[in-house]
């Protein structure tokens, strides 16, 4: 190849690529612009720059418009949410792969199986088992409808299918000798889990805490359904969808663009941290 | 020893097994039983009304506008998405003949990939509600803005009927590009060097070496790219839900199943009529992934 021709090639390529580059980053630089404009500005030319900048758009958002609460509220479901999951997910993975008793198949394909099902088939009944179990004795006022602890359930058990899934097959692959040696010392199965066999799956263990984490922290239509009227207890996607949709005419614009740039900052952050793991964690799911 | 073995295995399956039971095994279970009845109310009570539900969804308009929605997406989203994601794969791990080792084929390949991934992290309501202000009508909106100053009259897709699916159509491309920029890229980074080597000498290049070379060794990954974009456009709620005018609007223009049923169950409380919608579009995903995987197997025979 010609050198002026490897140009002409290197040329066309950055230019093909920086056209989808712009096609991602200008919507969010548009947004966070968008955020410290007033009212007026907004409704004015989309492109000219605020006159001051208004930070107390940012203000109301996290303070009128509850995002920080809203924010909370999903860290906290979240990290609540994939620690269960990891820990039973593991567990059942742990016994699955390298147990044989009468029924591992079967337990092991229905949880498979779990990874056809779209959430739609089931969301109907969901709703009706989540309201009865909160009228169970003691416990029933933390699992219902409208509370964090119900919600929390049902996402560990929607990602169990794929947490057991990838789990299983990875604990399959690691060595026996080493649990095999630490039975002969004497150890409990319950310690030779904890202690040698969950740390040595760690980077499975990884990958897939960061695909449930992205999954879970992207989920709108299970708190939709769960936390339907208690707007305390709301999710930032929820929270963010209501700002944008319902709020109609009334709503309070240069706050709606500061709640969008608040949710947006934490994941360019996460990003940027942690790509790599991120990448792969991913791509795991991809083939699931 | 054999009594504790069977104690640790019940213990450690006790509670994901219950979970798992209580709320998505037993769900599904009710979800077939209710779509045969003509349960409507919380405190109704639901009456057995057999294939009823079914024969209905035949002749409900909204709905079969859903579900061709949903094809149409199942049609476009997969190859879209996948042709600009090996196009720039390709590009940016070049092919074997450029240098392929270190960060990829064109400077700044590192970056790209960094900015492409990123929607991708981004929840999906947020896309959705940013692009919802992106195609404002007026001249307020980011695209309208320098439409309206070069002149032409602002546009605004979401606000047609004839529009508002494509812009749903490219929000989805939109968020998923960079997920498989990343996943092609490391296939193509993984395929033995000696093979281009190989390739090269006999005169392939560029293009040709794309096409000849690299794409048959993707395989694998983008039939299995195919199917989870597939199931996903089958799936897709909080784009339509969240972006588009009336919940799938403009007069039910851009509405998809999952929509329908979440809007006939808890707007309608039709809830047997809901769950019998939930049945068909698990039908169509399970006979989709189906149908892809069994092509694949029997291509993959035919190429052997």
């Amino acid at each position: 190849m010609s050198a002026a021709r490897a140009r002409l090639t290197a040329l066309l390529s950055h230019a093909v690529l920086l056209w989808w580059t712009l096609l991602v980053t200008v919507p969010i630089a548009w947004t966070f612009l968008a955020s410290v404009k007033s009212e007026r500005e907004i409704f004015g030319d989309a492109w000219s720059p605020p006159a001051t900048i208004r930070l107390d758009n940012w203000a109301r958002a996290w303070q009128q418009a509850h995002v920080g609460r809203y924010m909370l509220n999903s860290v906290v479901v979240v990290a609540c949410g994939t620690a269960g999951t990891m820990l039973f997910g593991a567990m059942a993975a742990y016994v699955l792969a390298r147990y044989r008793f009468r029924g591992s198949r079967i337990v092991h394909a229905l949880f498979v199986a779990g990874l056809a099902l779209p959430v739609y088939l089931v969301l109907t009944p969901l709703f009706f088992v989540v309201r009865n179990t909160g009228a169970l004795p003691l416990v029933g006022p933390f699992i219902g409808l409208n509370t964090h602890g119900g919600l929390i359930l049902v996402y560990i058990a929607f990602s169990l299918p794929f947490t057991v899934f990838f789990l299983t097959a990875f604990f399959g692959t690691l060595p026996e000798t080493v649990a095999e040696a630490a039975f002969v010392d004497g150890a409990s199965h319950t310690r030779v889990f904890f202690q040698i066999m969950l740390p040595m799956a760690r980077p499975g263990v990884v990958s897939v805490t960061v695909f449930n984490v992205l999954g879970q922290w992207n989920q709108y239509q299970l708190p939709l359904v769960l936390l339907p009227s208690d707007r305390d207890s709301w999710l930032l996607t929820q929270g963010i969808a209501d700002i944008s949709t319902t709020a109609g005419y009334d709503a309070d614009w240069g706050a709606l663009f500061a709640a969008l740039g608040m949710a947006i900052i934490p994941m360019i952050v996460v990003h940027a941290l942690l790509q790599g793991q991120i990448r792969r964690g991913l791509t795991a799911g991809a083939f699931k | 020893m054999n009594q504790h073995r069977r104690r640790f295995v019940a213990g450690f399956l006790a509670v994901p097994v219950t979970l798992y039971t209580v709320y998505v095994l037993s769900p599904c279970a009710q979800a077939l039983v209710i779509a045969l009845t003509d349960w409507r109310g919380v405190n109704a009570v639901p009456r057995f009304v057999g294939a009823d539900n079914f024969r209905r969804l035949l002749g409900d308009e909204v709905f079969l506008r859903a579900a061709g929605h949903n094809l149409l997406l199942l049609a476009l989203v997969p190859p879209l998405t996948i042709g600009l994601a090996l196009l720039f794969a390709w590009l940016l791990t070049g092919d074997g003949a450029a240098g392929r080792t270190g960060g990829g084929a064109v400077r700044g390949a590192g970056f790209y990939r960094v900015v492409f991934f990123f929607p991708q992290v981004l929840a999906v309501v947020l896309v959705a509600v940013l692009f919802r202000q992106i195609l404002r009508p007026d001249r307020s909106g980011m695209l309208n803005g320098p439409l309206t100053a070069l002149g032409f009259e602002p546009v605004g897709p979401l606000a047609e009927t004839r529009l508002a699916l494509w812009a749903v159509l490219f929000v989805l491309v939109w968020q998923a590009v960079g997920f498989y920029v990343v996943l092609f890229s490391a296939a193509i980074v993984s395929i033995p060097r000696e093979l281009f080597e190989a390739a090269a000498i006999d005169g392939a290049r560029g293009g040709r070496l794309f096409l000849r070379i690299t794409l048959p060794l993707l395989r694998d990954t983008v039939q299995a790219g195919w199917v989870y974009l597939g199931v996903a456009a089958l799936d897709v709620f909080a784009v339509v839900w969240v972006m588009t005018a009336e919940q799938g609007g403009p007069d039910h223009s851009t509405t998809v199943m999952a929509a329908e049923v979440y809007r006939n169950a808890f707007h309608y409380s039709r809830f047997g009529y809901a769950c019998a919608m939930g049945v068909v579009l698990f039908a169509l995903t399970t006979g989709f992934a189906v149908l892809v995987l069994r092509l694949t197997r029997r291509e993959r025979i035919e190429f052997r």
